[in-house]
């Protein structure tokens, strides 16, 4: 991963020192908890229901094992043990002091890390294809810019009090796991006909209270282009959108009441005014290319004896294979992707044990290399083929085999009304509900790709717009329903789901996503995950079914 | 005299302020002026023939295009911040720097405090009137909080690329 010189490091250090003092002056009593507000949402501190809740960046989702290692020291020390990976591959700890935060922010920057701008209406985490590096399907390195797009938005002095906050994807690879086009600006990294590298830039997705499929505004922005061409939208996007509804101020809402094409042309009048100018140099991008450390891959044969002699001889082991496994770029290699929806437990929680199982498996068979995806799983890159025995047994005895990445108990859930002042219903008991119902693995299995989302109320943190099958939390006189959404999708086929029927009460919802199963079972013709067959039937036999049941 | 604080050559400090702020429905009192675009674009004309320093106060939603042909007879630009987190008025600043060449004042007025320092020095302010009671030399403070930066912008500073050469 990126190695910080010098400089990142005096950055990070000088933000930690400026957070201690204020902290000290809110403690000290000079200012109050509405003036300190502003100052800690600078930093990631957001106060919630039971606690502070401290959010820290993991720059798109990349991390080394020493850095893993610093955020489960932090949570036993200063949390109950463990952390919450978010969908914007970021790590929360729900339970942190006031006091504590100044020492925290300190232990974060001796290893590289740190909370800038992981709230407030700034430019957020860019978050990027987990797989980068490691599969065989992108073009070019889509970590080495956003990378570039962290250090531009650090402590942006014209963008940092935007009208709402600010998310980009990018992705390099055909095949989406960014959820590209459900962001405010979405990159997708293209070679052009001339061989030359280009971003197609989609602006204006979102989810929330009004959810869009983000349109193209450029099909094919030369990568040298980049910056100056983000600095034209965050700047049309600055001055011209809404500061009186904050419902209404993301940029989706400025982008279709203007319509694409009308964006499109002041993002470029005022890109033509910028000009080059406002480009990074190549010679930087190239520096931050190099400074990636290097990966060192072995020479070796596609098929793995140890591998298939395991598969064999342990079934368990060939389920975790079959699921939790993706191709490598490079022969005898593999992807890993660790589930944190372990049965039964909390979407994307692990304890400081098992963060340091993970970082202790990067270190003696990943590379040093460990990836957060915006589905609240972690990912080993770079794993030998012959070392996946040992990997899985290891991840085995921490609770962290679970054999269900993509599968229905794969679920996005939001921290909902257990942790969040904001929510309106429990997200989280819900998604343990669902998982339990399909505990089987190989029921599971033979439904196969199904993505759920749950949200504990519409600002869909849950991302239940793009949920195969979508679930929202809502308030009814006291009482928690849950609305129930098919056919969205957050990947290349980005689409928004549409409405079941009515709410059902919490006690209703798994067994309403068993019968919705039962009817893709058998609707489904071959090689159709749910999602495609739901395009194909819509929603009526679903419906059907569902609420069929309810007389 | 109401002072304001006023950067000038990397130094801040408080300054008395020259100019009478003028709302558009009181009468003009007698000296240098900050007023409303919509006073300036009836009047203005008149006040700087008497001789006088004009300055515009620019709310948020008031682009400083509307002011290319004018810039060069102001004084004072007075950017408003009526919230302290309506960042409009940043990208004026650095427009008036950057894309203008303004070489007058320009000044951050409204819900100003020093946790803003930072960014509006880097935008091209060289003039504030805090709402929080800060003095100088926090401005002075928090302004070199850090001693390296990302971007490109008004105050050129070299940012990290260039550092790294």
């Amino acid at each position: 991963m990126y190695q910080y010189d010098t400089l990142d490091k005096e950055f990070l250090a000088d933000r930690a020192a400026e957070f201690r003092e204020q902290v000290g002056r809110r403690l000290a009593g000079e200012i109050t908890e509405d003036q300190f507000k502003p100052i800690r949402l600078m930093n990631g501190l957001y106060l919630q229901l039971h606690a502070y809740m401290l959010r820290i960046a993991i720059p798109y989702g990349s991390l080394n094992p020493t850095q893993m290692r610093a955020l489960a020291a932090i949570g036993r020390k200063y949390d109950k043990g463990y952390g919450h990976f978010t969908t914007r591959t970021n790590l929360q700890f729900h339970w942190i002091k006031l006091a504590d935060t100044p020492a925290i922010l300190d232990e974060l920057a001796a290893v590289d890390m740190h909370a800038i701008q992981t709230s407030g209406n700034c430019i957020r985490n860019t978050t990027a294809d987990p797989y980068a590096g490691a599969t065989a399907e992108e073009i070019d390195d889509p970590r080495v810019w956003s990378e570039a797009i962290r250090q531009w938005s650090s402590l942006h002095p014209e963008f940092s009090f935007l009208p709402r906050k600010f998310k980009i994807a990018i992705t390099a690879a055909a095949k989406d796991r960014t959820a590209a086009k459900v962001h405010d600006i979405g990159l997708m990294l293209r070679r052009g006909r001339d061989g030359t590298m280009g971003f197609e830039v989609i602006v204006g997705g979102g989810l929330g209270r009004t959810p869009y499929v983000g349109p193209t505004i450029k099909e094919f922005l030369p990568v040298n282009r980049l910056f100056s061409y983000l600095e034209a939208i965050l700047r049309v996007y600055n001055r011209h959108g809404r500061r009186d509804n904050k419902f209404k101020a993301r940029i989706k809402i400025l982008v279709a009441a203007l319509g694409a094409e009308e964006f499109a042309r002041q993002v470029e009048e005022e890109w033509a005014k910028i000009g080059p100018e406002g480009d990074l140099p190549d010679t930087e991008i190239a520096r931050i290319r190099g400074a990636f450390a290097p990966v060192h891959f072995d020479t070796l044969v596609n098929r793995s004896e140890i591998f298939e002699a395991a598969k064999a001889a342990d079934p368990q082991f060939a389920r975790f294979a079959r699921n939790n496994l993706r191709e490598h770029k490079r022969a005898g290699y593999t992807i890993v992707v660790i589930s944190l929806k372990a049965i039964g437990e909390t979407p994307g929680d692990a304890t400081s044990e098992q963060m340091e199982v993970v970082a202790d498996l990067a270190e003696r068979y990943g590379q040093n290399d460990i990836r957060v995806t915006h589905e609240q799983n972690l990912v080993l890159p770079h794993v030998k083929l012959d070392d996946t025995p040992a990997v899985y047994a290891a991840l085995k005895a921490a609770g962290l085999a679970t054999p269900n990445v993509n599968l229905i108990s794969d679920i996005i859930a939001c921290p909902g009304l257990d942790y969040c002042a904001l929510a309106n219903a429990r997200a989280i008991p819900i998604a343990q509900d669902i998982a339990r119902t399909f505990a089987d693995q190989d029921r599971a299995e033979l439904v196969g790709e199904l993505k759920i989302k749950i949200s504990g109320c519409i600002n869909a943190c849950g991302h239940h717009h793009v949920g195969h099958i979508g679930i929202l939390g809502v308030d009814k006189k006291g009482e928690e329903f849950y609305q129930l959404t098919l056919g969205g999708s957050g990947a290349e086929d980005a689409a928004v789901g549409s409405m079941l029927g009515p709410a059902l009460p919490a006690g209703r919802v798994a067994d309403a996503v068993d019968t919705l199963v039962d009817v893709y079972l058998r609707e489904r013709q071959e090689g159709e995950r749910f999602l495609d067959t739901f395009r194909r039937t819509g929603v009526a036999p679903f419906k059907e079914a569902v609420y069929a049941d309810a007389d | 005299m109401p002072t304001r604080i006023k950067l000038e050559d990397g130094q801040f400090n408080l300054v008395e302020d020259p100019f009478t702020y003028a709302s558009d429905d009181e009468d003009l009192p007698r000296g240098d002026l900050i007023i409303s675009l919509t006073r300036f674009q009836a009047e203005g004309e008149r006040l700087l023939s008497e001789g006088r320093s004009v300055g515009v106060r620019l709310e948020p939603a008031e682009e400083v295009e509307v002011l290319a042909y004018d810039l060069p007879r102001l004084s004072v630009i007075a950017v408003s911040f009526p919230k302290f987190n309506d960042g409009r008025g940043y990208t004026a600043a650095r427009l008036l720097r950057e894309r203008y060449g303004f070489k007058g004042e320009v000044r951050a007025v409204g819900d100003v405090l020093r946790e803003q320092a930072g960014f509006m020095v880097r935008v091209g302010f060289d003039a504030f009137e805090p709402a929080d009671g800060s003095t100088p030399e926090q401005w002075a403070h928090a302004a070199r909080r850090h001693r390296h930066v990302y971007q490109r912008a008004a105050d050129h500073r070299p940012p990290a690329f260039a550092e790294r050469g």
